[in-house]
């Protein structure tokens, strides 16, 4: 077999060798069987997907390389047990344990030290790798791609596919390449970078394609503001985003609990290196984007492609529907609505980076009193290691709730939620109409953005604080 | 396995907004156990019912439209699936009747959801899907021959992949297939581990 699979064109993008080198075998009508080489469950659907696949009486090929974690609906609140705030959540929780036990894979449970949100934590432990495929029943597995993966999230029946098979049947999707020159502005951040490109070519701008994301910005991004990059390709109705792995990459992950180690890191970390689209690589489209024209971005409707610059106002063609639900008019400035709420959490930006930026804003100052602030940071290793910087105590002194990680109100599930109605600026990546709650009104933005509007108790522009 | 596809012919639901999300379709609080079933009751519950949580019927929503209660198409606008991944926006749109989509454009992994629980994500040009809801009649699908027609004479065709057409029509299992392959599957992981054997997890991890 060749490193890159058979039949790779020449020069080859990214995308053609991660593709290639998964294929087992075509499938008749254009298709192909692809190697799966990781699965990640959570406890919201995992427990359906096991005892589906048990009632079959179908075994996991290969327990090692499948695991768990609660992370959607577990207690995000101090002394947290199997308790949920959600009705019936607890269910869930315990039926996935013992669904996970049964099946021989690796659980990161309520209270282990590596629980935390799974695209957070699938890095942290060296779980994804360069050059692997990697699906899980969330949209948002797509953040993976950041490490030169090719990683994708896959419904309940796909998940039960790759468990039981190790591949998935798939099309191959069209590839795209964006890429991001010049350099970010001050105040601007990686996730003004995808909410841009969103807003500029829709929330199916991306579809049908797997996208590479490249250029000078987007490689002078560190791993964990690649992650929030990629993180949303899917809001993109991308298969994928990804970015070819280079040294900071394997710095990241040397070292870490399941990447390879000795002679095997070695002969890992120099196949890797060949993980990039060559000169003259063709692709199916092309997107380019000047980063150092972007500007930090803020969403005013219920789709993220509702979304402009924190010094723009509603758009004269914004939908109808979105702006009755959002109590928005046409023509309104977006800097100056005032807020109820700030959340900084979720998948796309509660890594340490994104908290200590946050908080080097917070640090000495109050967030305005009417506004209901909560951080929730992404695995239990970013809050303790938040927590050993002293971040914590910003934090809470600032008027912010810190909490145990989970996913917690980036999404409702009957539970917790902000007050009906609320207006609130959050860090997530969906503004859909009661994703965080009955009524809410969620702006998503970036943690500075967020923290800066949090302080002024309105929707406020952080370039004006540095 | 799903109820395989052939032809279907009812009166479509036009419910034409661009980018219905996941959440729209089956909220996370109306996700109230591990199974995939009891969810027919919370398809739409965000626009169903007048109250969240309530079970009130909203009678300005489509879906409580009398003329409508045996529909088993829904007229989708674009982007349509989007959001979450959660099979249980499809596990709730079959529990409550429906077998086809028909929609300018899909989110990727609501489409994959619909192939393997047996409804026909359907890719339609939005002018034609705004004829259908306009001739307010029945419309029906013929996946064999990828048409849509309606009364007046009027037909489109549409794309799909020969193996998602292929198991919709005869209700097969992607699971079953790709056992039969195990064969193939074990000599290309063998080679692999040759290559990569970093991928292949161990017991001292």
């Amino acid at each position: 077999m060749q490193k890159w699979g058979l039949f790779l064109p020449e020069p080859s993008s990214l995308f053609d060798k991660l593709w290639n080198s998964h294929v087992v075998t075509a499938l008749p009508g254009g298709g192909a069987l692809v190697a799966i080489d990781r699965v990640f469950l959570h406890e919201r659907t995992g427990a359906s997907a096991l005892n589906s696949l048990a009632e079959a009486g179908r075994p996991v090929a290969d327990p090692a390389r499948v695991f768990a974690v609660t992370d959607h609906i577990v207690d995000t609140r101090p002394g947290r047990t199997d308790k949920t705030l959600m009705p019936g959540g607890q269910a869930f929780i315990t039926e996935t344990r013992a669904a996970a036990k049964a099946a021989g894979i690796t659980l990161f449970d309520v209270n282990d030290p590596d629980q935390g949100i799974v695209h957070v934590i699938s890095p942290e432990l060296g779980i994804v790798l360069p050059g692997c495929t990697l699906v899980a029943p969330d949209s948002h597995t797509c953040t993976q791609g950041a490490f030169g993966a090719l990683a994708w999230g896959i419904g309940s029946s796909e998940a039960e596919h790759a468990m039981a098979t190790g591949t998935l049947r798939l099309n191959k999707p069209k590839s795209m390449r964006v890429s991001f020159s010049g350099t970010l502005a001050k105040g601007t951040t990686p996730k003004d970078m995808i909410m841009t490109l969103i807003a500029q070519h829709g929330a199916a701008g991306g579809k049908g394609h797997a996208v590479e994301f490249a250029g000078e910005a987007v490689s002078a991004l560190d791993m964990e503001g690649r992650m929030t990059l990629c993180n949303m390709a899917t809001e993109f109705s991308a298969m994928s985003g990804f970015i070819a792995p280079d040294a900071k990459t394997f710095e990241y992950l040397n070292g870490r609990r399941y990447a390879p180690k000795g002679t095997d890191w070695d002969a890992a970390a120099e196949s890797w290196k060949e993980l990039v689209s060559d000169d003259g690589a063709v692709f199916d489209t092309s997107i380019e984007i000047d980063a150092s024209a972007i500007t930090p971005m803020v969403s005013w409707g219920t789709s993220p492609q509702d979304s402009g610059s924190i010094c723009s106002a509603v758009p004269e063609d914004a939908g109808e529907r979105s702006l009755e639900y959002m109590a928005l008019d046409k023509g309104q400035k977006l800097a100056g609505t005032p807020i109820d709420a700030a959340f900084i959490g979720s998948c796309t930006n509660s890594r340490l980076s994104d908290l200590r930026r946050a908080s080097a804003l917070l640090k000495g100052q109050k967030i305005a009193s009417h506004v209901k602030a909560i951080c929730v940071p992404g695995s239990s290793r970013v809050k303790r290691e938040a927590e050993a910087e002293g971040i914590d105590t910003i934090f809470r002194k600032a008027g912010f709730e810190w909490r145990e990680s989970g996913c917690s109100m980036c999404f409702y599930a009957g539970g917790e939620s902000f007050d009906a109605g609320a207006r609130v600026i959050s860090t997530t990546n969906r503004n859909f109409e009661s994703r965080q709650g009955p009524g809410v009104k969620t702006h998503i933005a970036s943690p500075e953005t967020v923290v800066a509007s949090a302080l002024a108790g309105a929707i406020a522009d952080v370039r004006e604080l540095l | 396995m799903a109820e395989p596809f052939t032809t279907l012919t009812s009166l479509p639901m036009p419910l034409i907004r661009d980018n219905i999300d996941t959440d729209q379709i089956i909220p996370s609080r109306e996700m109230k156990s591990t199974g995939k079933t009891g969810l027919a009751d919370g398809l739409f519950a965000g626009w169903r019912y007048t109250d969240i949580g309530g079970r009130d019927a909203d009678p300005n929503f489509v879906l409580n439209d009398p003329q409508y209660a045996e529909s088993q198409i829904i007229l989708g606008g674009a982007n349509f699936g989007c959001g979450s991944s959660r099979e249980h926006a499809v596990w709730a749109l079959v529990e409550y009747g429906f077998r086809a989509v028909i929609a300018p454009s899909f989110a990727p992994i609501f489409a994959g959801n619909c192939m393997r629980n047996g409804i026909l994500p359907a890719v339609i040009d939005p002018d034609a899907i705004a004829v259908m809801a306009e001739a307010k009649g029945p419309v029906t699908i013929d996946l064999g021959a990828q048409k849509i027609s309606i009364d007046a004479g009027q037909s489109w065709s549409f794309p799909i992949d020969d193996e998602a057409k292929a198991m919709l029509l005869e209700g097969l299992d992607a699971i079953d297939l790709s056992l039969k392959m195990a064969t193939d599957i074990a000599t290309w992981q063998e080679a692999d581990r040759a290559q990569r054997p970093w991928i292949y997890l161990g017991a001292n991890q």
